[in-house]
């Protein structure tokens, strides 16, 4: 059972009198149980902050917040977070590292290890499980912190830039790494970016954000037929919605 | 290359045995008196001679040096953990620590002594007194340098407080710990010496004091040779720990 998320007028502002920034929003969303929602937008723009609120981490300043119908309460087990930068611990292997969520929720020591092999075979990391996170690769980091955030098996992912800091080759090869397995997983994913061809590759629904304080500009419904492939970048379909997101972002809103 | 790395490798003890020949001849050339400036062979075999002595007196320092630091780590950890993580005790005691940082504790060493009398005990209360400040002040910096990043990740899986210092400060502090504790032991020895000046009828710095008093400026040379061995050693143990517990790079 996915679980959907629903904003009511949610808005962000740090900071207080005249240091006031007006994050985000007012913004009204609804995210359905099962869906793959990415969200496009200039830099600055408050993604980081919206996915930072959804998970709990933050308090919005205007607004309600809902989770699988109840108000938001904090963190929470059925949320699982992939930060921009992997945030691995040093000390730790990496088997360790895909554990934490485990140990931290108390979770029956044997069935969470054969989980987090199974998951790091599936990344292609099990030769590196008794490693140190620095004999990794950028791209095999943040396959780690993949594993990590799928360990407690969430029913929501939220995902920040997670290959935002990688290169081309291996930000796509993680794209339809995560499409391939996004299919038999069936979790609801927010997934932040700042590339377009990732967004519509692995999404349901592009929302396209304004300058900040950001607000939804565009809701952009991907009508591609899954499972998506190396192939899917080539329909003109994809070629066309991929065009469009583009010349959202790049001409200015009308006032 | 191959014997790039020997030429590299013997560099150091062939200059350290160059600057002893260059002292021995110097000071044999010009008959130096050997009150001033012993030569290195008249040091070595005075060390000899008085081998059961700089030994004796080397362990009471030792002794006193070792326990000091250790009771300054152990007091030191839980007022860290103290200022680190509540308010209002932080508040009220760390400006304290940091002015009490500052005062020279050497200087304290007569005043204690006067406290305390003529036992081993003012030499190690001036040894934690030296050990605790570098230790506590670099513990509570570890506690705080969890990155935000590691801290929302523990925060986003609801970990309690104690989880997520067991979890995530412990292992950011302990490189700090171990900055902490290479500065402390090497002030521990100083203290531990100007503790023996002060007041002392045994230890490295009671011998010092009496032989530079008789102008036996060889056993002065050995003692203090002696006391820098112990130092380095201390320090080099530490850093065995260190490298030990701390096997990985960030
Ligand atoms: N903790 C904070 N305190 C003050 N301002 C913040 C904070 N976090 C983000 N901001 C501001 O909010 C705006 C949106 O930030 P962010 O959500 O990180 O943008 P994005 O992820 O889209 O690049 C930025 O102008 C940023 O400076
Ligand atoms: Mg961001």
């Amino acid at each position: 059972m996915s679980q959907g998320m629903r904003l009511d007028g949610v808005s962000k502002t740090f900071g207080e009198g005249a240091q006031a920034v007006e994050a985000l929003g007012p913004i009204d969303l609804v995210i359905e149980a099962g869906s793959f929602v990415a969200v496009v937008g200039p830099s600055g723009c408050g993604k980081s902050t919206l996915l930072r609120l959804l998970a709990g981490l933050d308090l919005q300043t205007a607004g309600r917040i809902a989770r699988a119908g109840r108000p938001l309460e904090g963190p929470s087990r059925d949320v699982g977070i992939v930060f921009q930068e992997h945030v691995l611990f040093p000390w730790a292997t990496v088997l360790e590292n895909v554990l934490l969520p485990a140990d931290v929720l108390g979770l029956p020591r044997e069935p969470a290890r054969a989980r987090a092999l199974h998951l790091l075979e599936l990344t292609g990391l099990s030769d590196f499980a008794e490693k140190r996170p620095q004999h990794l690769s950028g791209g095999m980091k943040q396959r780690a912190a993949l594993c990590r955030a799928l360990l407690a098996d969430p029913q929501i992912l939220l995902l920040d830039e997670p290959f935002g800091a990688l290169d081309a080759l291996t930000r796509e090869e993680l794209s339809l790494f995560l499409s391939r397995n996004w299919d038999e997983l069936g979790r609801t994913a927010l997934l932040i970016t700042h590339d377009i061809e990732e967004a519509v590759l692995l999404a349901d629904r592009v929302l396209v954000m304004s300058p900040r304080p950001g607000r939804i500009r565009a809701d952009i419904a991907v009508d591609l037929p899954r499972p998506r492939t190396i192939d899917t970048p080539r329909d003109p379909r994809f070629v066309e919605i991929k065009q469009k997101i583009r010349e959202l972002i790049f001409t200015p809103a009308e006032l | 290359m191959r014997a790039n790395r020997w030429t590299k490798r013997a560099a150091t003890p062939v200059v350290y045995a160059a600057l002893l020949v260059v002292w021995e001849l110097t000071v044999r050339s010009f008959a130096v008196p050997q009150w001033i400036l012993p030569a290195p062979s008249v040091i070595a075999t005075t060390a000899l001679q008085w081998a059961p002595e700089l030994a004796s007196n080397g362990l009471v320092t030792l002794i006193e040096t070792a326990v000091g630091f250790l009771a300054a780590l152990l007091l030191s950890l839980p007022a860290a953990a103290v200022i680190a993580f509540t308010d209002l005790p932080r508040r009220i005691l760390y400006p304290i620590v940091l002015g009490l940082q500052s005062i020279p504790k050497v200087a304290l060493a007569p005043l204690v002594t006067l406290w305390l009398g003529l036992g081993e005990l003012p030499k190690i209360t001036i040894v934690i007194l030296v050990c605790f400040f570098p230790i506590l002040v670099n513990v509570v910096a570890g506690l705080e340098a969890a990155p935000k990043p590691m801290l929302d990740l523990m925060r986003s899986l609801n970990a309690s407080p104690m989880m997520t210092f067991r979890r995530l400060r412990v292992p950011v502090a302990l490189p700090h710990l171990f900055t902490g504790c290479k500065i402390a032991i090497t002030f521990a020895v100083i203290g531990a010496v100007i503790a023996e000046f002060v007041a002392a009828q045994r230890g490295l710095g009671y011998l010092i004091l009496i032989s530079t008093a008789q102008a036996q400026t060889p056993l002065a040379f050995a003692a203090i040779l002696l006391l820098t061995l112990i130092s380095v050693l201390l320090f080099y143990a530490i850093e065995r720990v260190e490298r030990r517990l701390i096997d990985w790079s960030p």
